[in-house]
């Protein structure tokens, strides 16, 4: 059974004339890793919203269709219940985070749920030491950088150990070896428990390696759903506003050449096995 | 005279924690320089320190020849323009017109002025269906996008950018790119702090390397972006076509470019021979 389905989605905010989702339906298998990608304004964090409850119970507007998350009827369900199974990690750090300490901030939900404070305290510890940020622990999360923040929001909901996370740019503050870290850890953490990982990022590079499926929006409806790498074969995706990584785009000049790749490489990694399957024929 | 110079700057937070640790450089008028460098390395406190928001605790800021402990406020306001990495920061008007119009109005723009250069940054940055809305339920990139507009609408001498790309799609990243450029082109002075490698990568700027306070280097980007040893000091992963190149050194493919088209030349000349 599917943890998630979405069918005929429509969604306009309050006072706004036009539907900034139109007409989306798909299923999410648990365990699955789906990366979302597509133009800025295209409706993805709205489809977050309306993933997490924040759409109807919050936001007002015109909803229809239906969505199921977990075997609840999210319309139906408060958000309370909903965030037990869900993990969202919104795109601005800054808006998540309350407490005066960063271990506050990170325990703050654990407490909520009433668990032993040894559990607490090894919650923690681990999120932390996943992120890299545990020499931050007394500090005032208000008083961090702007990467150092988006760090501690994605501990705090980690630490909450969702059945479904969902990440809204997650690594939009984060430095480029934090990013892959990030990327790395869900999909272990993905793999081990069998988590299931939404992910909005437009640092395609990153995270295309990595997922299962690729979900690209343009202009509030669903205009690809399968495959990464078959996408930037089929599609131009710059149109889609879709950043066409530098392998895939070092392959096609490779191509003009000499035709060695039949897909695109999606990673360094693919491309240098491709080549040095082509070298070792040759010798 | 420089339109940037950092004395052996450092600055230490009212909370105690030291963000920048002797720091020096001088950037030219004109110049596109680009600081890189991992979370919490000083990147922003160097970026507020230009328009005066920050002063040094040791060593001096410098901006077009006035130290920024003398000069006064609406001084530095007037000659620098900041675009934050929290753009909601930047936010206090109830419509995104509004929010351009602000600052211009304040350096006392007759309205017709205003009006012309609003329109027109608003539609730069393909915000103009927007344009009276509030900027609070603007998406990510949109709130960003909005930010750049105010400082572009009002075109200061020197443009600090912290982190433009955040939340940008390709082809808004490439508009920006152009942006840049042409800010470039009209003598203007722009430093931006940014993570995206591959969009530094096309930008080609002079890169300053920071890590925990210090200045690592400062080069031409091919120069630092092949330098694996301080990339990796500073949290910093190599362009994919660098790293692509990097795997097959034994292949005898030694070439180090941030061009995709010389790359691919350098892997069919090496692998066909
Ligand atoms: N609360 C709101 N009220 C009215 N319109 C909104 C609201 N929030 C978002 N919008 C509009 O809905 C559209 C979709 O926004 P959304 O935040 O879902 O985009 P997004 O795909 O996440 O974009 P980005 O990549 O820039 O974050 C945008 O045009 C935005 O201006
Ligand atoms: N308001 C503040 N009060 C105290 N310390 C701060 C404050 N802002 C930043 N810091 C600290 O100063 C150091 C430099 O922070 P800064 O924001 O300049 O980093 P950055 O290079 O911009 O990082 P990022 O890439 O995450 O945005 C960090 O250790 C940070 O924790
Ligand atoms: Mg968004
Ligand atoms: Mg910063």
């Amino acid at each position: 059974m599917p943890i998630i389905e979405v069918s005929s989605l429509n969604y306009r905010y309050v006072g706004q004339r036009d539907y900034v989702l139109r007409d989306i339906s798909f299923m999410v298998n648990e365990g699955e890793f789906v990366l979302i990608v597509g133009p800025s304004g295209c409706g993805k964090s709205t489809l977050c919203r309306c993933l997490n409850g924040l759409i109807p119970h919050f936001y007002e507007g015109d909803l229809e269709g239906d969505v199921w998350v977990a075997g609840h009827r999210v319309r139906e369900t408060p958000t309370h219940v909903l965030s037990q199974h869900v993990g969202m990690v919104f795109q601005n750090p800054q808006n998540q985070l309350f407490s005066l300490s960063v271990e506050n901030d990170v325990a703050f939900a654990l407490e909520n749920l009433s668990l032993p404070r040894e559990e607490i305290r090894r919650r923690v510890d681990e999120v932390l030491s996943l992120l890299g940020i545990t020499e931050l622990r007394d500090r005032s999360p208000f008083e961090l950088s702007g990467g150092q923040q988006q760090k501690v929001a994605i501990a705090s909901v980690l630490a909450m150990r969702p059945r479904i996370i969902i990440l809204d740019e997650p690594t939009s503050f984060l430095d480029p070896a934090s990013s892959l870290n990030l990327i790395e850890t869900i999909d272990r953490i993905r793999k081990s428990l069998g988590l299931t990982v939404l992910l909005v990022e437009h640092r395609i590079e990153l995270a295309a390696p990595r997922a299962n499926r690729l979900i690209v929006m343009n202009n509030g409806q669903i205009v690809y759903d399968g495959n990464p790498a078959e996408f930037f074969e089929r599609y131009d995706a710059h149109s889609y506003g879709v950043y066409v990584p530098k392998v895939v785009r070092l392959a096609r000049e490779v191509n003009k050449h000499v035709r060695l790749f039949n897909k695109p490489p999606l990673s360094p990694e693919e491309f240098e096995e491709r080549v040095r399957m082509f070298a070792s024929r040759r010798v | 005279m420089p339109a940037v110079e950092f004395e052996h700057v450092s600055y230490q937070y009212k909370s105690g924690v030291k963000a920048l640790d002797d720091v020096s450089f001088t950037i030219e008028r004109g110049e596109l320089v680009v600081l890189m460098g991992e979370n919490g390395s000083g990147k922003t406190t160097i970026l507020k320190h230009l328009n005066g928001l920050l002063k040094p605790t040791e060593g001096r800021v410098v901006i077009d020849g006035t130290d920024t402990r003398t000069a006064t406020v609406a001084q530095l306001a007037a000659k620098v323009g900041l675009v934050f990495q929290n753009a909601e920061e930047m936010f206090f008007e109830s419509t995104v017109r509004e929010e351009v119009a602000f600052a211009l109005k304040n350096f006392g723009y007759s309205e017709d002025v205003v009006k012309r250069r609003v329109e027109w940054a608003l539609r730069f940055m393909e915000l103009d269906a927007y344009a009276e809305n509030s900027p609070f339920i603007l998406s990510g990139g949109e709130k960003k996008r909005l930010a750049l507009a105010i400082v572009l609408a009002w075109g200061p001498e020197i443009i600090a950018l912290d982190e433009p790309t955040i939340g940008q799609d390709s082809l808004q990243k490439e508009k920006m790119a152009e942006m840049v450029r042409l800010l470039n082109t009209q003598g203007k002075t722009v430093i931006m702090a940014s993570h995206d490698v591959e969009f530094v990568a096309d930008l080609s700027p002079r890169i300053i390397l920071l890590s925990r306070g210090k200045v690592m280097g400062d080069g031409d980007a091919e120069e630092v972006l092949t330098d694996m040893e301080k990339l990796a000091k500073c949290s910093i992963l190599p362009p994919q076509v660098v790293a692509t190149l990097n795997r097959l050194q034994d292949l005898s493919i030694t070439r180090r470019t941030l061009s995709v088209e010389a790359a691919a030349r350098e892997v069919v000349e090496k692998i066909w021979r």
